[in-house]
């Protein structure tokens, strides 16, 4: 069995309360901190421990964290990402549920890295029983004084906000995000300024995902060498897989970064059901360019899928068997991206829209020759020419399933009907 | 300052301008939707798509700043792809009902697709369905299926005038633009936001299927509505005015003047044109006999009138006559006035204010309380009471109510805006010779013996002076209706046939014969006003500090 950080918490029980977190070394870390460590100090560690964020993009946190001003008059803030609604990606969820106080933890020393004496924890609307535990757990934190002022008796002040979203998947964006959070609609906004220089109330601000900054109390704690370690190279520690789809035992499992994915899938996951066969994976949520069989050999880290024209991104792995239709895979995905799609900019607005009519009317055979062409137009259109990354969300699942399953669609508008077998 | 390369031109701009203004310097128009000068600057219509050397992605000119050695392809096939691309995303569910839309001739989609576009539409999907013809104000009608969310209108409401009237409702291709529940674009300023629409979602209730677009020409000018003085654009159609049943003017539009309006200008003076050709207008002179008016030819009007007033001057001396000049005159008529009553009739009463009794709507942004567009030069040309030494108006009423006043020459004013009824009434009866000169007919020219036709002020040349000191021309856009002339004109012929000519053939004479005598106009000279205009001398430039609330 392979060393465990935050999910070996999920099998304890009342492991989200600070009684059972402390009985395990919680929050030795921050106390340790608050008395010993400099700002500066965490934020090497952390750069050292090769942690990166863990919310889709995988920017190393440590690098991100030196990014804030050091002049500024300006707050600091830190926010917290847990807007989890990349389908396929449900890792978090079970963070907030179980790791409760290990992500304080990680908040609170992030938050004294980078300066914050207030931290927002963004959370989806949907996440009603975890927002009732955070905000539970938030209150036991302040009676123990670990929130509030000076907390554990230093002289270093955080308050921990929690704020619900409101049902809307672009706001985990982190500009859409902070839009939200100031009470406007959820738009991205356009870069330059970043967050860590104009952020939430043009203050330099910090957003990290929940897994993210779950793992910092244990990069402290053993140290930035023993977290590298544990991954591979500039991908350093274990990492959450979301798995999902036609296998055996889907859920999620805390890995290292860099394992391959074939062996997430049978081994972790116990392989397909009745022994089927793969047709295709997605690798790191629904918007990352999907795998053929032969390519699930690739290790999971952001380099290797990069360098194989994927992502690791959310590493929301969905498993799909031969007997999945490629069209309806894409049409659901694609009909995903335009209801999320802010409206905000042209070709991502139009553009997912345009390709859900497609692909709908080739599903129901009425699909005509050029329509396959022209779903990888639109894609191409879409794809680095808007204000946020959710239209190349959109356009890289037309782009990778047309070219990877390409006689299917052709197929599709050919005979107006589906060839797969089950379907 | 950085130096970049646009399209193989070097040039070397200012730090922080952006792409698209560096292009604007040297000629280069980066087609735009969203991006407005005078507005916050969103990027989200994509048009302006531009390669960046080195820049792995296209870049949007109107958010990019110029940085040194930066170079920038406008018109590259890449861009051009994008471009195209970008049209036809934008017109996929655009409902293409040019025919049948008032914009037409002045949509940006449609200009730019001309331009930029030309595919072929590989579109044949249903459209989405919006609403349409929906009155969203006073003035506004929307077209949600037209409107490409460019959000200029939503940011002009959130912007210039903070109203915040606009939002931009539900998601993915069901976007839509339309007013916050319960609220009406009901804003002072919210024809701009049909200036801006680049397209036709939003069209002016009171313009909407006057007339074509391509009919209409268009003269520079200066809105009479208050003493701001807001540049404008007179449209006026020349072609067809049979079909707008006589309506000459069709719509008034800002004209950008950095120091004045910037892109703006108010509702009340945009559509305030309408007495031009309302049926008030008084289009020849006319005398009153035994109650009734009676049509007079120039000729003889001008003969009858100096004969009357030659003999009440000689009779009663020039304490008996009062002249009420106004600040709806130009400068060149005021001057005009002043050299005609001061000098060749020496008469010493002589005012133009009329305090009006309803103070106008005022805010911090462009409209002012006073409705007039050239209280200040009147003021700076000496035309006050106590420039003069004589009457105020009130006191002018008072004398002809004690019947001292024989005479009362009044130049377009509605006295009832400033005194009582039965007030004006009671001393204009009093008097025996009262005179109106004006464009309209009011309360007060139904109580005169002579009315004068004068000329609108989209019927002549001249300048008017605005509240900060800045000399504005405005120009003849159209014929002056019937029998009317500028005012400077009637005043010139009356001297002429009372015995001092003045030299004068255009506005610009008078004009520089002002710059000669007035202090405050010394050195300035007609031709050299420009389409901004010029500050009066002791003025200082307004700009910035007085248009503060305009720089966003
Ligand atoms: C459309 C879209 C949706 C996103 N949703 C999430 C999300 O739900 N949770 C999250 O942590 N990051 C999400 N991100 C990534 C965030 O923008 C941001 O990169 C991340 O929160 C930074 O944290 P990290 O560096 O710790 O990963 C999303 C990005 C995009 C473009
Ligand atoms: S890419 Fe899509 S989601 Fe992102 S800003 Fe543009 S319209 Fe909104
Ligand atoms: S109505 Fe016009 S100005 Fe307003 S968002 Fe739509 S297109 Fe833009
Ligand atoms: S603010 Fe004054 S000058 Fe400007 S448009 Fe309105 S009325 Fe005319």
């Amino acid at each position: 069995m392979s060393e465990k950080i935050i999910s070996k918490f999920f099998d304890i029980e009342d492991s989200h309360t600070i009684e059972i977190y402390e009985k395990h070394g919680g929050y030795e870390t921050i106390r340790k901190v608050l008395k010993q460590w400099t700002p500066e100090q965490i934020i090497e560690e952390v750069s050292n421990a090769n942690l990166r964020g863990l919310g889709g993009a995988g920017f190393p946190a440590g690098r991100k964290w030196s990014f804030i001003p050091k002049d500024s008059p300006k707050p600091k803030y830190l926010v917290i990402n847990a807007d989890e609604s990349e389908p396929g990606t449900f890792k978090d969820r079970y963070v907030i549920d179980h790791y409760t106080h290990g992500l304080f933890e990680g908040i609170m020393i992030a938050s004294y890295a980078i300066g914050a004496h207030k931290a927002f924890i963004y959370i989806r609307g949907e996440y009603i029983r975890q927002t009732e535990r955070l905000v539970e757990q938030i209150e036991a934190a302040y009676e123990k004084g670990y929130l509030g002022k000076g907390i554990f008796g230093s002289k270093f002040d955080l308050d921990l906000i929690v704020h619900r979203g409101a049902g809307a998947y672009i706001c985990g964006e982190e500009t859409a995000l902070l839009e939200s959070l100031e009470g406007k609609k959820g738009w991205p906004r356009m870069k330059p300024p970043f967050p860590a220089i104009e952020g939430a109330f043009h203050s330099p601000t910090i957003v990290n995902n929940v897994e993210t900054l779950a793992y910092v109390p244990t990069i402290i704690k053993n140290g930035a060498d023993s977290f590298a370690n544990l991954g591979s190279e500039r991908n350093g520690g274990l990492r959450l897989y979301s798995i999902s789809g036609h296998v055996k035992n889907p859920g999620v499992y805390e890995l290292p970064m860099g394992i391959p994915l074939r062996e997430i899938i049978y081994e972790h996951a116990g392989g397909l059901e009745n022994g089927n066969g793969i047709k295709a994976v997605i690798p790191g949520g629904s918007s990352s360019p999907i795998l053929t069989p032969n390519e699930i050999d690739v290790n999971m880290d952001f380099d290797s899928l990069a360098a194989i024209g994927s992502m690791l991104g959310s590493a929301g792995i969905i498993v799909m068997d031969d007997s999945t239709c490629m069209v309806r895979a894409l049409y659901v995905v694609t009909r995903f991206y335009h209801h999320e799609s802010c409206g905000q900019c042209t070709p991502c607005r139009e553009g997912t829209g345009w390709a859900e009519k497609v692909l709908k009317r080739i599903l129901d055979g009425a699909g005509r020759p050029e329509d396959v062409d022209n779903l990888v137009e639109i894609a191409d259109n879409i794809i680095g020419n808007t204000i946020c990354p959710l239209g190349d969300a959109a356009a890289l699942p037309i782009q990778s399933y047309v070219k990877k399953f390409r006689e299917e669609f052709e197929y599709h508008v050919r005979e107006g009907k589906c060839d797969v077998k089950g379907q | 300052m950085p130096k970049i390369t646009i399209d193989s031109t070097e040039i070397e701009v200012e730090k922080g301008t952006t792409v698209i203004q560096a292009a604007e310097q040297i000629g280069i128009d980066i087609p735009r939707y969203c991006y407005h000068p005078g507005l916050s600057i969103v990027g989200v219509c994509r048009i302006c798509l531009v390669e960046i050397e080195r820049m792995p992605k296209l870049q949007v000119a109107c958010y990019t700043p110029v940085a040194d050695g930066m170079v920038v392809h406008t018109n590259n096939e890449k861009v051009q792809q994008a471009r195209r691309a970008v049209l036809e995303f934008l017109l996929i569910n655009h409902p293409l009902d040019c025919p049948v839309c008032d914009q037409a001739g002045e949509c940006w989609l449609q200009n730019f697709y001309m331009q930029h576009g030309l595919y072929d539409s590989k579109m044949v999907e249903d459209k989405v369905k919006k609403q349409k013809a929906l009155p969203i104000g006073p003035n506004v009608m929307l077209d949600s299926e037209r409107c490409i969310l460019c959000t200029r209108c939503v940011r002009f409401c959130d912007e210039i005038t903070e109203t915040h009237e606009l939002g931009i409702f539900n998601r993915g291709d069901h976007t839509e633009l339309l007013p916050y529940p319960g609220q009406e674009l009901d804003n002072k300023y919210s024809g701009n936001t049909i200036d801006i629409c680049p397209v036709g979602a939003l069209t002016d209730k009171d313009f909407r299927f006057r007339t074509r677009v391509w009919y209409l020409t268009e003269t520079p000018s200066v809105c009479p509505g208050c003493s701001t003085g807001c540049n404008i654009n007179v449209h006026h159609n020349d072609h067809r005015p049979y079909k707008a049943g006589g309506i000459r003017v069709s719509r008034l539009k800002p004209r950008y003047n950095p120091d004045v309006n910037q892109w703006w200008m108010c509702d009340e003076g945009r559509y305030g044109f309408t007495q031009v050709d309302a049926d008030s207008r008084i289009v020849a002179p006319q005398k009153k006999t035994r109650g009734d008016w009676q049509l007079l030819s120039w000729q003889d009007a001008i003969d009858e009138i100096a004969t009357k007033i030659k003999g009440i001057l000689k009779k009663h001396g020039a304490d008996a006559f009062g002249v009420i000049l106004s600040p709806q005159m130009t400068n060149e008529g005021l001057f005009a006035a002043k050299r005609f009553f001061q000098e060749t009739l020496e008469v010493e009463n002589i005012d133009f204010e009329v305090v009006a009794r309803e103070k106008g709507y005022a805010d911090d942004f462009l409209m002012k309380a006073d409705k007039n567009p050239n209280s200040e030069g009147a003021k700076k040309i000496g035309l006050s009471a106590v420039d003069n030494s004589g009457l105020e108006v009130a006191q002018m009423l008072a004398d002809a109510k004690d019947n001292r006043l024989k005479a009362l020459y009044i130049c377009h004013h509605n006295l009832e805006k400033g005194f009582k009824k039965e007030e004006v009434k009671e001393a204009l009866s009093k008097v025996d010779l009262v005179i109106f000169q004006g464009t309209n007919q009011n309360s007060t020219s139904n109580l005169a013996n002579y009315c004068l036709p004068s000329a609108s002020f989209v019927e002549k040349d001249g300048t008017f002076t605005n509240f900060a000191g800045r000399v504005q021309e405005i120009h003849k856009a159209v014929e002056p209706l019937g029998e009317s002339k500028p005012d400077w004109t009637i005043f010139r012929n009356l001297s002429k046939r009372l015995g001092k000519s003045m030299p004068y053939f255009e506005a610009g004479d008078v004009f520089n014969a002002l710059a000669e005598e007035v202090d405050a106009f010394k050195g300035l000279s007609y031709e050299k006003i420009g389409e901004h205009g010029v500050l009066l001398n002791g003025h200082r430039a307004s700009t910035e500090k007085e248009m503060g609330a305009l720089v966003a």
